[in-house]
């Protein structure tokens, strides 16, 4: 058990022409929360998809708990502990609050009982309570991206990925959404977030990873991250100018 | 967080749902009863023939309601699975003397068999390709029966008229053994969908329809899904398309596998509400004794005009209700959430 939760090795992926990210190398270890930060269209999205088992790498392995998932499709890589979010939510809209995450439940509480009460658990967690028997369709954009964090909990996770989950979110409501990061990781769960609102992010990582143009720009502690010329100037440096 | 108290409002949720379906099962059981009478009150053979038909595609909407309504895959090809019932139940009564009770039973099994051939093909098309494909498909069947000189060709299959009998499934003038089997067939159609809906594959269906990439971030295998829930949908439709012979005694291939049957089969469960328990049943009660009432008065020269007055009807619910019948009902407790 001394292998690193996640292992990166090498990945590239292209898209025809477009090398979406290339030669991507990094580790995630047990109970950390790491972020993976970059400007826009720095490959974020893509790498997080590789990682889920949304998109096969064009070359390069995926390391789960020291075992080769590449060839896992993504119900596979959910069984085996990785959860996820989407940057742009997929709620099922049709279906109540509490019955979205009752899909997550059922991997691993085959009896829809079962996975009921579990979801229920999860939901009260996730500060969702009040809103468990409303459509998911009615909910608002925050309660939404709550909702996507809930749905992957339910799958009981020991690799939660969330893309982006602070965005468009008011600073007290992404506040909010800090300390729910902070209590999942209080339960054991790992965490890779990719965000693009520094000013949350770096408090909330215990390590960086930034990304450009498809590559590795700097990793390290988020101070370190930060304080790296080179990321200043390709993220931050718009950002300090501007402020 | 293994199994501590629950909130108030989720302890309140799981509640509801629970009291849900008891009222669900309990109002199942009423409009079994309420149907099981009928017939007893209304003597007149047209009425009790309007009956069967009604029970028939309530049955048959339920049924594609299974893997158009929950998992979301809109097929415009049932006819295919219905003639297949049809076909296999009569030849293998008057080919080989098989009892229909067994015949629909192969049917079902070679519908089921059917789905899933086509579905390792099909279910990689998305939407409108899906159902664009289903058509055709159904269509090609339709021509492939047409000239199989074994099964009748375009002259059909006509069943030798014997005694009444529970054994062949016959009975001349009777309509009441029909309107029971007819009813049974809806019952279980109907509590397959229930304990579906209360099942991981309901959930699983529903993912699948709603949200696919999703879906499968959870665990969900979509492929797998799609196919289990066309099987089950192909084979009580097949079992329906048994059941139409046995009753109508002479089917042909327009008879049993024309598109309109296709269209017949997925329009109450629009028009009642897609994707629910109780959109099919309503659906049904209200379409089929109004098609069969305008047919009638108009006779053979309207041929076509009962499809224009569904269709009518289907366009005011997609206009003024796109969530069908049933949703003015749960509208109205919506309110308290």
């Amino acid at each position: 058990m001394n292998a690193p939760l996640l292992q990166v090795d090498d990945v590239s992926r292209r898209f025809g022409g477009l090398a979406a990210v290339s030669n991507v190398s990094f580790e995630v270890g047990r109970g950390e929360i790491v972020g993976l930060i970059g400007p826009n269209g720095a490959g974020k999205s893509t790498l997080f998809n590789l990682i889920a088992g949304a998109l096969p790498p064009s070359s390069g392995r995926i390391l789960f708990e020291g075992e080769d998932v590449t060839a896992l499709a993504a119900p596979d890589r959910c069984r085996r502990g990785i959860g996820r979010t989407f940057q742009v939510v997929k709620s099922f809209d049709s279906m109540s609050v509490l019955d979205n995450v009752v899909v997550g439940a059922l991997v691993r509480h085959p009896h829809a009982a079962a996975a009921r009460r579990k979801a229920a658990e999860v939901l009260d967690f996730a500060g969702l309570a009040p809103r468990a028997a409303s459509p998911a369709g009615d909910l608002t954009p925050p309660e939404k991206r709550r909702l996507e964090v809930a749905r992957a909990l339910a799958t009981e996770p020991k690799l939660l990925l969330l893309d982006e989950v602070m965005t468009g979110l008011t600073p007290a409501e992404a506040q909010k959404g800090v300390e729910l990061v902070r209590k999942v990781r209080e339960t054991g769960v790992t965490v890779l977030m990719v965000e693009h609102v520094m000013e949350i992010v770096m408090p909330l990582v215990d390590r960086a990873f930034v990304l450009h143009l498809g590559r590795e720009l700097a990793h390290g502690k988020p101070a370190d991250v930060a304080a790296d010329p080179g990321v200043i100037s390709a993220y931050l440096g718009d950002r300090r100018r501007a402020s | 967080m293994a199994s501590q108290a629950l909130s108030a409002p989720l302890a309140a949720t799981t509640a509801a749902h629970d009291g849900r379906r008891r009222r669900e099962l309990i109002a199942f059981a009423i409009l079994l009863a309420a149907f099981a009478v009928l017939p007893h009150l209304v003597k007149d053979v047209y009425a009790q023939n309007v009956i069967v038909l009604t029970l028939m595609y309530a049955a048959l909407s339920q049924s594609w309601n299974i893997l158009g309504g929950y998992c979301g895959q809109i097929s415009l090809g049932h006819a295919l699975y219905f003639g297949t019932g049809a076909y296999a139940t009569s030849l293998l009564y008057t080919k080989f003397g098989v009892i229909p009770w067994f015949g629909m039973i192969v049917g079902g099994v070679i519908a089921a068999a059917i789905a899933l051939v086509l579905g390792y093909q099909l279910f990689r098309l998305a939407g409108h390709y899906f159902a664009i494909a289903t058509i055709v498909i159904a269509e090609a069947g339709l021509l492939l029966v047409h000239n199989w000189d074994w099964a009748g060709a375009a002259t059909g299959i006509q069943w030798p008229f014997v005694p009444d009998s529970w054994l062949t499934f016959q009975f001349g003038r009777d309509k009441l053994p029909y309107i029971y089997f007819a009813l049974g067939l809806f019952a279980a159609t109907w509590l397959v969908t229930f304990a579906i809906e209360g099942s991981r594959w309901g959930y699983w269906w529903r993912a699948v329809k709603d949200n696919a990439d999703a879906a499968e971030s959870l665990g969900v295998k979509i492929f797998k899904s799609k196919m289990a829930a066309a099987a089950v949908s192909a084979f009580f439709t097949a079992v329906g398309g048994a059941f139409y012979a046995c009753f109508v005694q002479y089917i042909d291939p327009d008879s049993v596998m024309a598109f309109k049957f296709s269209l017949l089969m997925a329009l109450p469960a629009v028009l009642g509400g897609i994707g629910t328990l109780w959109g099919p049943v309503v659906g049904a009660v209200i379409l089929i004794p109004l098609m069969e009432t305008t047919s009638s008065y108009l006779g053979g020269t309207g041929r076509g005009i009962d499809l224009i007055v569904y269709g009518l009807l289907v366009m005011v619910v997609a206009l003024a209700r796109p969530e069908g019948i049933v949703s003015l009902f749960s509208r109205r407790k919506a309110p308290k959430a």
